[in-house]
């Protein structure tokens, strides 16, 4: 067992299911959100030559994808640091 | 120096470079044939997969449909880029951690049953054939056009290329191939888009471009006019879209989880030496993906506006033909543009409605764009390399992906098992080698329906590997009972729909017949929702999942102790 106890294993599962959770809600509403379901709301508001929703539709979502996994690595690697079960540097 | 000269000098040389590094670059195991021996650097994989995914089709067609298609386009924008935060968060570091070779190998191990592994088995050989169609045809499509060979010669000097650095590198010869090729795309799309960018709204960056006052002092936004040209030509507005939200989301997410679904982009995964860099390796392929996948759309409308006003004048009344620029005749040759003067004006017009007069292939929008922005000949030969670079990234990808099915979970894990590393790897050339053969032959002698096929492959990949993958990583009460049940109706739902609407009864094809007004391009996400519906419920009703087979799910869930991937 990489864990020290069964708990410390349930622990750093729930972590790992609550932060990916939470980026996959983020995901949802910059493409399905604001890029499919709100976009004629969005549309009424102007961003430089853009319509929002335009924007978040064909720019916007893939920046905030790119940015999510970067993030996700970031906390990963400290999650892991943090229970022990990172990788040996080898 | 003409277009052909420099055409062949650019192609020439990119082919070299290709060769050279599959000649330093064998493959001497299994290891280094299926997963380039795990030791490719994070970076250079995410640059590998962004070749590897990026097709013939996203280079040359996708701008030109996005451009004809305006904010429906963002389909394929958010659909062929949403799926990598997928593939990151919930599937590249588990199966990496799990340390196999192919998907195939997780499906049958996970769910301890042979009928499993050859159930995606046959799913991976199926997509990825389908797939490797229509990539030998682009190559052939930008050998004719740019070479002036026929489509066959193209098609035979591209299976030659492939043919010696898959056979002979495998993975590890393919990976680096794949390295200079995105460099070679990449490079090739955004010359012309920067200088179309420059030359109509000042701005370098496309991006920024997009969203700018256009150059001609008129202080109107680019997206403004596009907008305004479209409604008085009969279009709908470019920037609102005229499919129906419900399809719209079915199709986004059939794309997305299709990418995430896909064996040829997720085997990818399995190359890198940790589970950490798994992780970031998605982030970096979707990091040199975008940098072409936002550029695109900037493309399309830069083009949309270009070409109306070349072809219906500044005065909107029609350009009189004989005034007409040269490209416009250059591109007539090839049969991608068509001109019919309905009203004998002797004047093109382009519309949405009985005024217009044009046939325009939307494939023009890439292959022209230099010419239409009259940039020198070697921009012109660029074009073409890229295009044939995406094309044999992707298609390389793919025959690896026939070749590992076939000699790895078909032969080593299924009716040989006793055969040695060498003898597999023997196989595993030899199946590429047939592969290319196959592939040639389609590409050579298309069937009907490659376009159609394309909204197969991701409906299949959505409705099948993806929840079998997700329910067996995050669900230890799943077995196989389960999952065979769930990939099986998944796919036999979503084949059934696509198959009727688009081979047995196509008349039907429209929006009032569908499903919940769900074209067959997004079913696949309804067969996704059946298939997890189906495993969920089938695995309470059956035996609990064996105890090894739950510490195995445990052990994918935490990084430490991945070693390099192995065969058994």
């Amino acid at each position: 067992m990489a864990f020290k106890t069964k708990e410390q294993a349930a622990a750093y599962w729930k972590a790992n299911i609550r932060l990916m959770l939470t980026l996959l809600a983020v995901w949802f509403v910059v493409s399905y959100g604001f890029g499919i379901l709100l976009v004629d709301l969005l549309d009424q508001v102007r961003f430089f030559g853009f319509k929002l929703g335009f924007w978040f539709s064909q720019q916007g979502s893939i920046y905030t994808f790119v940015v999510l996994i970067f993030v996700y690595v970031a906390r990963m690697n400290k999650l892991d640091r943090d229970f022990g079960v990172q990788e040996d540097d080898s | 120096m003409d277009i052909q000269t420099a055409t062949f000098l650019i192609v020439g040389l990119t082919f070299i470079v290709y060769i050279g590094i599959a000649i330093w670059s064998r493959a001497g195991s299994t290891n280094e044939f299926y997963v380039a021996g795990g030791g490719v650097h994070p970076v250079a994989n995410g640059m590998a997969t962004a070749a590897d995914w990026m097709s013939a089709a996203s280079f040359i067609s996708m701008a030109g449909l996005i451009s004809f298609l305006g904010y429906d386009g963002g389909v394929y924008l958010m659909g062929w880029t949403g799926g990598y935060v997928l593939l990151a968060l919930c599937l590249a570091p588990y199966l990496r951690k799990f340390g196999k070779f192919t998907v195939p190998d997780f499906i049958g191990d996970r769910y301890y049953s042979q009928t499993a592994r050859t159930v995606a088995v046959v799913c991976a050989i199926f997509v990825s054939f389908t797939y490797v169609a229509g990539q030998m045809r682009g190559v052939g499509v930008v050998f004719s056009r740019f070479l002036e060979v026929d489509i066959t010669t193209g098609v035979i000097i591209g299976m030659g290329v492939v043919f010696f650095y898959a056979v002979l590198g495998g993975m590890k010869g393919i990976t680096y191939t794949q390295v200079a090729q995105y460099c070679v795309l990449i490079f090739a799309y955004l010359v012309p888009a920067v200088f179309i960018s420059i030359m109509m709204t000042g701005h370098v960056i496309p991006q920024l471009g997009f969203g700018a006052e256009l150059a001609d002092g008129s202080g109107t936004y680019l997206l403004d006019k596009l907008d305004g040209l479209s409604r008085e030509l009969g279009f709908t507005a470019y920037t609102d879209g005229s499919k129906a939200t419900i399809d719209v989301f079915f199709i986004t997410a059939a794309l997305m989880l299709g990418t995430a679904g896909l064996p040829h982009v997720i085997v990818r995964f399995f190359t890198v030496p940790k589970v950490r860099d798994a992780r970031s390796s998605a982030g970096w392929a979707l990091v040199f993906i975008a940098i072409l996948y936002t550029t695109a759309p900037a493309l399309a409308s830069f083009a949309r506006v270009n070409m109306i006003d070349t072809i219906n004048g500044p005065d909107a009344q029609g350009t009189a033909y004989e005034e007409a620029p040269s490209w416009i005749s250059n591109w007539e040759k090839t049969g991608l543009i068509t001109w019919d003067d309905k009203n004998g004006d002797g004047r093109m017009f382009y519309a949405g409605d009985e005024r217009n007069e044009m046939n325009i292939d939307r494939d023009i929008m890439v292959l022209a764009n230099p010419e239409i922005a009259r940039l020198p000949v070697w921009v012109i030969a660029l074009v073409a390399a890229g295009g044939i670079a995406a094309a044999l990234s992707t298609s390389a990808g793919l025959l690896l992906v026939i070749s590992t099915s076939v000699s790895h979970d078909l032969l080593k894990r299924n009716l040989m098992p006793n055969i040695s590393d060498r003898q597999e790897l023997l196989y595993a050339r030899l199946a590429a080698a047939a592969g290319i053969c196959v592939a040639g032959y389609l590409g050579i002698n298309p069937p009907g329906f490659v376009a159609q096929v394309v909204a197969f492959a991701f409906g299949l990949a959505a409705s099948s590997f993806f929840p079998a993958i997700i329910l067996g990583i995050f669900s230890k009460r799943m077995n196989k009972e389960g999952a065979i049940a769930g990939m099986l109706s998944g796919i036999t739902f979503t084949a059934a729909y696509i198959i009727y609407f688009k081979f047995i009864n196509p008349a039907a094809n429209v929006p009032d017949n569908w499903l919940f007004g769900i074209s067959p391009e997004g079913i696949g996400t309804l067969g996704m929702l059946i298939n997890f519906a189906v495993a969920i419920g089938v695995s309470r009703m059956t035996a609990e999942t064996p105890q090894p087979v739950q510490d195995l799910v445990e052990s994918i869930r935490h990084p430490k102790g991945a070693g390099g991937a192995s065969a058994h």
